[in-house]
């Protein structure tokens, strides 16, 4: 028996090696480079290759007929694969500026020997002196590679390789903090806990689906690509219920990534545990990702059975913004806060996937890169908002913030008004237009949830917006850092980000309107 | 001529006070007094181009006119367009007036703060910019934008510069207005966002409101929507039972920065009823009459009572507006020409005379340092010029003839009377009322028996100073004007009613007397 290779879009997937080359060169640089070399190996290496997988992108992007499934059905390589790679890639970058940012403590957020028992003499010291590990980067690189291939899955094994791909780095950067090394490990064993039983759930959909599929698919074959599975479902040859059992678990384990309720009580405590700079990379590059693969699931493989399923996953969606926007009220945490506002806005992104229209993928999207801009800007603000023992992130240090640092203070606000939906900023144009493609889907029921929790939401945006401006600054008001060249920058280009897609969001919304076109 | 004529008016009045905040913001906090000068000419700048913007407006011409419209976001249909009707104009006149005034009128008021003064002038300035656009837009989801934006700078100047009533009250209750004040708005607004979304759907992709006015819409849908627009409106106005935010924040915003919110801030809600619920759903507009007219006058009633029970001037000059918006609904919702006309004069009217009323508060407050009516008691006897402005005000607030306010309050009586005399009657009610709570307070302020501790404060025997005259005086003067003489308003007021009208579809009940002919 001869094993014939399947050809190869080699243009298409170039993007994807260049990632994966980098990530496998930045183990190697970690091997044998000289330690006080790595950071800045591995930092070059890291951005170089983003910045490179970015230009071939926009490159593949311009070509006339872009789209193409490839390597054996494995891979689609199609307009919203390309938009939300590109999503990726940029917040990544951004993200990864957070990362490498050395200069607000010595050695960086992130612990020099993970190994180290927590709290003992040694870590102390290591703490004090040693200059972080730098087995980050390639850990980066790993997960950026994941995602981006994640989005672009054009079957379910594939989908769950790359889901993998990307969530093993993530434990593991949780667990990575130079300070409350405990509560970050705890945050790691917590998140990878949950993450295998929802992988697993996911992989038990996948064969539930691949019994449905039988061998109903294309020329015979036996497999799970969209195509089959969305030819098997309009034309089935067995009981439904496989299918339904099938798509749920897959749903589940989705929706884990996501953080949709009530799959989403691991959120609050990896946010507040992981270092900030790894928060930040989740909150907008995982969320990026998750919603890419949700929205392909749906649209691309069981669109044609969305009439029977969508009031459910609409169920999950109103609970999801309803508990996101009430226990964020209580929160005196603000990672914790931010993490559940980060829930609330699964169920807003929830509202533009159950549009089931090309405005409602489009305006998803649109919503996910938005949304990680200005999450990115945040997070970044609470990396510099700290006094002697770190991040000061309790609520309660942020009074009077506005008055020891104005200029710092009133980015932060904006970026709060951007969460509530105020105009002019990009979580309003975001808003908008999710809310638009849903009402034209017939889902105006999602719409009117989605405005009542964005008001009960708009509290404790508003309660931190207070603290800062026009509470008096308390003898504990940590001061502002003066952050470093890195941090600025993730910082600027998270509210420019924020502002432009506000105030000037036509070019974004034409990039995502001509590329909301699935192919599978 | 072809200049006046051609000129763009109105996007220029809405950018041209916010170049301004933008300039005196700019100003640092040592030179505050080149800051407020600076302020003050840019106001008057607005004032003489909105001057000029009135001749420029053709009052037999068409509805919408000095239309101007360029493109922002061409994939929903968004576009900066700017027109005006007859009663969006006398709304912006208004604005243009009272700016310059509460300018001169704060002239000290934010020294006492902590905060920056430049900083206070700069937001007011942005306020009239948003106030006016919200006037000036004809597109409606700017109107939207501005309706929402309008909340930031009252939010600031209520919470870093508000005064919470008796002196040296707590930061909490300053806050607790300022947060009150942003949170009813923000939900109203929120319900408005949904009713705009689905607007827009239903009307085919577009905002523009000249094409929205007239479009088939059905019953249900209609109705929805009506609510939706309507219920931000209540809020804004506001109208019973969404008014409790309004005497927090009246009571605890600066003077100044009282007499916009209550002068023109709230007649957004008004104006918004006129010129988005009523062309834009008629069909629901006559339905939910009844029900607007009931809660119109219950806050006639109810708020004239409370007002009477008020021991805060502040607080009770904020129950009196309630009770007039009452009326103002009374005359949008009764459907004819001369309750319509005689709402939008009430518009006007109010805002001159509340303004006024608000200001000679302030001006006492200051001198005192309390807004406690019991603090007071024959103050008449130090400062007689002030007393008899209190005077003035709280007549031409209570509608005393020759007084502006009486006009606009006889034509909704009279208009009311035709076509619904049970309503009127109860309306008049609200005038007996207005005349114990007025009266009650300046008996109890200024004249009576001197209270013993007001003859020690210093502040308490310097009468009006120069400032103060130049403040009063053109309001005093417009007062009186257009209590004799109200054509030139009433010229433009009157067409864009008829129009308003003719969209519900309702005419004016046939006259019941007709002259009789003489016979010889």
């Amino acid at each position: 028996m001869t094993l014939q290779l399947p050809p190869i879009a080699y243009g298409a997937i170039a993007p994807l090696l260049v990632m994966f080359g980098a990530a496998c060169l930045g183990v190697l640089v970690e091997a044998f480079v000289p330690r006080r070399l790595r950071y800045a190996f591995q930092l070059m290496l890291a951005m170089g290759s983003l910045l490179a997988a970015l230009v071939l992108i926009v490159v593949r992007s311009q070509g006339a007929d872009y789209a193409v499934v490839t390597a054996g059905r494995a891979l689609s390589i199609d307009g919203p694969t390309l938009f939300l790679q590109g999503g990726i890639v940029v917040l990544g970058m951004v993200a990864l500026l957070l990362i490498s940012e050395r200069s607000l403590e010595t050695g960086g957020p992130f612990v020099a020997q993970a190994a180290v028992t927590a709290g003992s003499d040694i870590d102390r010291r290591q703490a004090a002196h040693a200059a972080g590990g730098t087995e980050v980067y390639p850990l980066v690189s790993f997960a950026i590679f994941g995602m981006a291939m994640f989005v672009a899955a054009n079957d379910l094994l594939t989908m769950f390789i790359a889901l993998e791909v990307f969530s093993l780095p993530l434990y593991l950067l949780c667990a990575l903090a130079r300070r409350r090394r405990l509560l970050s490990q705890e945050a790691a064993v917590k998140y990878f806990l949950l993450g295998a039983y929802a992988s697993a759930f996911f992989l038990f959909g996948m064969a539930l689906v691949y019994g449905f599929v039988g061998s109903a698919g294309t020329d015979g074959s036996v497999g799970v690509t969209f195509a089959e599975i969305n030819a098997a479902a309009l034309s089935p040859t067995r009981g439904t219920g496989l299918l339904y059992a099938g798509l749920a678990m897959i749903a589940v384990g989705l929706l884990f990534k996501a953080a949709a309720a009530p799959f989403h009580v691991w959120t609050p405590d990896v946010y507040q545990g992981a270092p900030t700079p790894v928060t930040a990379f989740m909150a907008a590059c995982t969320k990026v990702a998750a919603f890419g693969a949700l929205l392909r699931v749906f649209h691309a493989g069981f669109s044609a059975n969305s009439w029977e399923y969508r009031p459910v996953l609409g169920g999950i969606a109103v609970l999801t913004m309803l508990v996101g926007a009430i226990l964020a009220v209580t929160q005196t945490d603000i990672k914790r806060l931010l993490a559940y506002s980060s829930i609330a806005n699964a169920g807003y992104l929830l509202v533009g996937v159950l549009a089931f229209n090309k405005s409602g993928l489009a305006s998803t999207m649109f919503y996910v890169v938005a949304y990680g801009f200005s999450v990115l800007a945040a997070f970044a603000v609470v990396s510099i908002v700290r006094d002697g023992d770190g991040e000061a992130t309790h609520l309660s240090r942020w009074a009077g913030l506005g008055k020891r640092s104005p200029g710092y203070a009133a980015v932060f606000t904006f970026l709060l008004l951007a969460f509530a939906g105020l105009p002019l900023t990009s979580g309003f144009t975001a808003k908008f237009a999710v809310f638009g493609a849903a009402v034209e889907g017939d889902q105006a029921w999602l719409v009117v949830a989605g405005v009542v929790t964005s008001m009960v939401l708009a509290f404790p945006y508003l309660r931190v917006v207070v603290l800062m401006w026009l509470s008096e600054p308390g003898e504990q008001t940590p001061s502002v850092s003066i952050p470093g060249l890195a941090t600025s920058m993730a910082l600027a280009v998270g509210v420019l980000a924020t502002a432009l897609l506000g105030v000037a969001p036509q070019p974004v919304l034409d990039l995502t309107d001509t590329a909301a076109q699935f192919l599978r | 001529m072809a200049f006046v004529t051609s000129f763009p008016y109105l996007s220029v009045l809405t950018l041209l006070p916010l170049v301004g905040a933008l300039v005196v913001a700019c100003v640092p906090r040592a030179k505050a007094q080149f800051a407020k000068s600076l302020a003050l000419t840019w106001s008057v700048l607005v004032l003489l181009l909105a001057a000029l913007m009135w001749s420029a407006f053709d009052a037999g011409g068409a509805r919408m006119q000095l239309r101007e419209s360029y493109p922002w976001i061409p994939a929903w249909g968004v576009k900066f367009t700017f027109a005006t009707d007859g009663i969006g104009l006398v709304m912006l006149l208004l604005i243009a007036v009272l700016v310059p005034v509460v300018l001169l009128a704060s002239w000290h008021d934010a020294e006492k703060s902590k905060r920056s003064v430049p900083a206070y002038f700069a937001l007011l300035l942005a306020l009239e910019s948003m106030m006016i656009g919200v006037f000036a837009a004809a597109d409606v989801f700017l109107f939207y934008v501005f309706f929402e934006a309008m909340l930031i700078p009252m939010y600031f100047l209520i919470g870093s510069y508000g005064t919470a009533g008796a002196a040296g009250a707590a930061d909490g209750k300053r806050q607790y207005a300022a947060v009150k004040f942003f949170l009813y708005s923000l939900v109203g607004g929120l319900f408005m966002l949904a009713a705009v979304v689905g607007l827009w759907v239903a009307g085919g992709h577009t905002f523009d409101w000249q094409a929205l006015v007239g479009m088939d819409l059905n019953e249900g849908t209609a109705r929805w929507l009506f609510l939706g627009f309507f219920i931000a409106f209540a809020v804004k106005a506001p109208f019973f039972p969404f008014h409790t935010w309004l005497p927090d924040a009246g009571g605890a915003a600066p003077a100044g920065a009282a007499a916009l919110l209550v002068g023109v801030m709230d007649k957004v809600g008004t104006f918004g009823i006129l010129r988005y619920c009523l062309p834009l759903f008629p069909e629901a507009s006559r339905w939910f009459a009844p029900y607007a007219i009931a809660l119109a006058l219950i806050g006639v009633i109810y708020a004239a009572l409370v007002a009477i029970g008020q021991s805060d001037m502040k607080r009770l000059v904020s129950y009196t507006s309630i009770a007039h918006f009452g009326f103002i609904g009374v005359g949008i919702f009764v459907f004819t020409t001369q309750a319509g006309s005689g709402a939008v004069l009430y518009m006007v009217n109010h805002g001159l005379a509340t303004g006024l009323l608000f200001l000679v508060v302030g001006m006492l407050v200051v001198r005192r340092g309390s807004a406690q009516i019991g603090d007071f008691g024959g103050a008449g006897k130090q400062l007689p010029l002030l007393a008899a402005m209190l005077f003035f005000a709280g007549l031409a607030s209570l509608a005393l003839p020759g007084t502006a306010p009486f006009v606009s309050e006889f034509l909704v009586l009279v208009g009311t009377f035709t076509v619904n005399k049970a309503v009127a009657v109860i309306a008049t009610l609200g005038i007996v009322l207005a005349a114990a709570y007025v009266l009650w307070m300046v008996q109890r302020t200024v004249q009576g028996t001197p209270n013993p501790a007001l003859a020690d404060l210093a502040p308490m025997r310097r009468d009006l100073s120069v400032r103060e005259k130049v403040v009063i005086a053109p309001l005093v003067a417009l007062i009186l004007l257009l209590g004799f003489y109200p054509k030139p308003l009433t010229d433009v007021i009157n067409p864009a009613v008829q129009a308003t009208l003719a969209d519900v579809g309702a005419k004016d009940p046939a006259p019941t007397a007709v002259r009789a002919e003489v016979s010889r």
